[in-house]
């Protein structure tokens, strides 16, 4: 009973000191949400404009393939500078299949028969359907892509000037877009964000504990306020778990907002409008998942750091103590980017923060599953408890506390 | 030598303290010495009784912080023990924080918060209920004139307001024993009257209050029992009466200081 008050005490106690600092709350908590997202953003808009100078150049590098079936001979002239035509009739399957090779710059245009006769329009009977031409593109070709939207612009000025009348690609039941949209894109994006995420929130939580825990435990050592401390009957080891929960708990804040500003400028930086990530791209246990993860790395983050920060004499100590861990965490943060894909290996989850980046990339790349998450979290738990056992010992080593 | 106190009132015994810390190169520069250690307090036993102020009285080094600091369980002794209200301070001192005040300048405040905030804060450290917590900050503060400035951050107090508050902070649980390392030290005359006064009044309610000094004239004002302490080694105790006999206590301070160097020689 009276542990727990005063585990709640100390945890209040920080909380109130990092909370009542308003510098510390903007600085720590308000703007890496606000920074990410602007820097993103902008990379995003960055990306975007570079994507549209790739788009214009691979239009004008290499002319397109258009296999046409029935095309109107007075429409050649208008488009032959951007096309290379083969005439036919042709196996849609077979079209259809070498389209989907996104290295293929293939478009495949079906007009339907008799359009054009004489190089005259044909009149339409008015109870007659309207003439509806049919054009095949992938779009994860961008000079298809390319040559598709001119050729839209281009028979939309034709029709006009003949005054005649015929749709484009009007039936909804087709996909005329033969890429597999939603597949490839998908996987790009989950490539995208377990490669890159799980090491920004690494490093975000890193400078949130580095913005607390040095001045909570350090700086109290350096101010002289952690004797006063000493001297209450309080347990050592309470005040161990307050501190590390009260630091956890503001890491976690800060590590929201960054996360925040991360999942609102990802659209804006995988330069997409059409998909934009909205909250329903992560199915719900995906978001538990994550949460999970990112708890245990917090608690684990945290205790390091608070480990390290007690073994300094000063806070500015504490700063340089902890550089070669975040080296080599930041390292750690970086290895999904050369890895092929996440470990099965369940040892491979016990090894902190390899374990949690692992787990957080598997989180992102929509591959989780539960063991290795299991796995995390127990350990990750474990050695917090270890950590709090030393920080305990700590406390009462006078060496540590009181050493000149 | 009469370590002892009278009757069976004892509430503080301390038996053979002990403690050698070890010198960093450094501290062997601000020391001026090469010794790697340094024996700080040397077999030092006394007792104290209820309702009775005792005193260290010793100058500058002999080891009177650090015999307080083991005390207060803030460091652990080598060698000895003592007991706090039949509390061993090496086998629990847990307890012991319990039943003490500690008070050295060593015991800072943090800025960022204001007297009132601390005074609740360590009253739950110490499991004060809120009411007993409540009345007894009304009582302290009025005592130390602390109200006017009761929500000002520490970070904005003078030197002398920041002393009372922490003198307060000391008492959140009425403790029966006070330990208190150089109380009037660095503070104004008139902050240093309140103290002594204090002190007194304290003494008056039958708590026991154990302060080191190096002011004889302290020693001579307030203590009713004094251990002389040089270089860690405790060479006399007893009644002012029984150590000084006819003469001040300053001359027979500095007699004893050399029969201790010239035993050493
Ligand atoms: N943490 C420490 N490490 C090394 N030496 C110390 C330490 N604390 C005190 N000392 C040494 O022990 C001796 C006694 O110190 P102290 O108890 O502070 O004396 P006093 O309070 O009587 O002036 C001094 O020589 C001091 O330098
Ligand atoms: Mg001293």
């Amino acid at each position: 009973m009276r542990k727990n008050n005063n585990i709640l005490t100390i945890f209040r106690k920080e909380c109130a000191r990092f909370f009542g600092d308003r510098t510390l709350v903007f600085t720590a908590i308000i703007m890496p949400g606000l920074l990410i997202y602007l820097v993103y953003s902008l990379i995003g808009s960055g990306i975007a404009k570079e994507m549209q100078e790739k788009i214009d150049k691979a239009a004008s590098a290499d002319k397109t393939v258009m296999m046409v079936e029935n095309m109107p001979s007075q429409l050649a002239p208008m488009i032959d500078s951007l096309v290379y035509f083969k005439s036919g009739v042709f196996d849609t399957a077979e079209v259809f299949a070498q389209m989907r090779d996104k290295e293929n710059n293939t478009i495949y245009v079906v007009f339907p028969e008799n359009l054009a006769v004489d190089g005259r329009l044909t009149p339409v009977a008015p109870d007659a359907p309207v003439p509806h031409i049919q054009i095949y593109y992938n779009s994860a070709n961008l000079a298809a892509l390319q040559t598709y939207s001119t050729l839209v612009t281009v028979l939309n000025g034709w029709e006009e000037s003949v005054a005649n009348v015929f749709d484009i690609n009007a039936d909804p039941a087709t996909q005329y877009d033969v890429v597999r949209a939603d597949e490839e894109r998908e996987e790009e994006l989950d490539d995208l964000l377990s490669k890159l995420v799980p090491m920004l929130i690494l490093m975000m939580m890193f400078s949130a504990c580095m913005a607390v825990a040095p001045t909570a435990i350090a700086g109290e050592k350096e101010r002289g306020t952690i004797a006063t401390l000493l001297v209450t009957p309080m347990r050592r080891n309470e005040l161990a778990w307050g501190k590390i929960l009260s630091i956890t708990c503001f890491a976690l804040l800060s590590g929201c907002s960054s996360f925040l500003g991360i999942m609102l400028s990802l659209p804006k930086m995988v330069h997409a409008d059409d998909f934009a990530i909205d909250v329903n791209y992560y199915g719900f246990s995906d978001y538990v998942c994550l949460l999970v993860v990112i708890l245990c790395t917090v608690l684990l983050m945290v205790a390091a750091v608070s480990l390290l920060s007690a073994l300094a004499k000063d806070t500015k100590s504490a700063g340089t103590l902890t550089v070669p861990f975040m080296l080599v965490v930041m390292a750690v943060g970086m290895t999904p980017l050369l890895g092929d894909g996440v470990p099965d290996n369940l040892a491979y989850y016990l090894i902190p923060f390899y374990g949690n980046v692992q787990a957080m990339a598997s989180v992102f790349a929509r591959q989780v599953s539960v063991l290795p998450l299991v796995v995390t979290l127990l350990s990750n738990l474990c050695y917090t408890g270890l950590a709090v056992w030393v920080l305990t010992r700590m406390f009462n080593n006078e060496k540590i506390m009181f050493g000149r | 030598m009469d370590n002892i106190a009278s009757g069976d009132n004892e509430i503080l015994r301390v038996e053979g303290l002990s403690k050698t810390f070890t010198l960093s190169r450094k501290q062997q520069k601000i020391e001026k010495t090469r010794a790697t250690k340094k024996v700080a307090v040397d077999d030092v036993s006394f007792t104290a009784g209820r309702g009775e102020i005792f005193g260290l009285l010793g100058p500058n080094g002999a080891g009177k912080t650090t015999t307080l600091r083991m005390l207060a369980t803030l460091i652990k002794p080598d060698k000895g023990d003592a007991f706090v209200d039949g509390s061993s301070i090496v086998n629990h001192p847990e307890e012991v924080r319990a039943k003490i005040g500690f008070l050295t300048s060593e015991l800072k405040l943090e800025d960022f918060f204001t007297p009132n905030y601390l005074f609740n804060f360590f009253s739950q450290l110490h499991g004060v209920d809120a009411a007993t917590a409540a009345e007894r900050q009304r009582k302290l503060f009025e005592r130390f004139g602390i109200g006017d400035f009761a929500e000002v951050k520490v970070a904005n107090l003078s030197t002398g307001m920041k002393q009372k508050v922490s003198l307060v902070i000391s008492l959140v649980h009425d403790p029966d024993i006070i330990i208190f390392d150089e109380p009037t030290n660095g503070l104004d005359v008139l902050t240093a009257r309140t103290v002594t006064d204090f002190l007194q009044e304290l003494r008056s309610q039958g708590k026991t209050i154990i302060l080191s000094t190096h002011i004889f004239s302290l020693v001579e004002k307030l203590c009713d029992r004094v251990g002389i302490i040089i270089d860690g080694r405790l060479t006399h105790c007893g009644s002012l009466g029984d150590i000084c006999g006819d003469l001040s206590l300053e001359d027979r301070f500095f007699e004893i200081y050399k029969e201790a160097k010239g035993d050493e020689q």
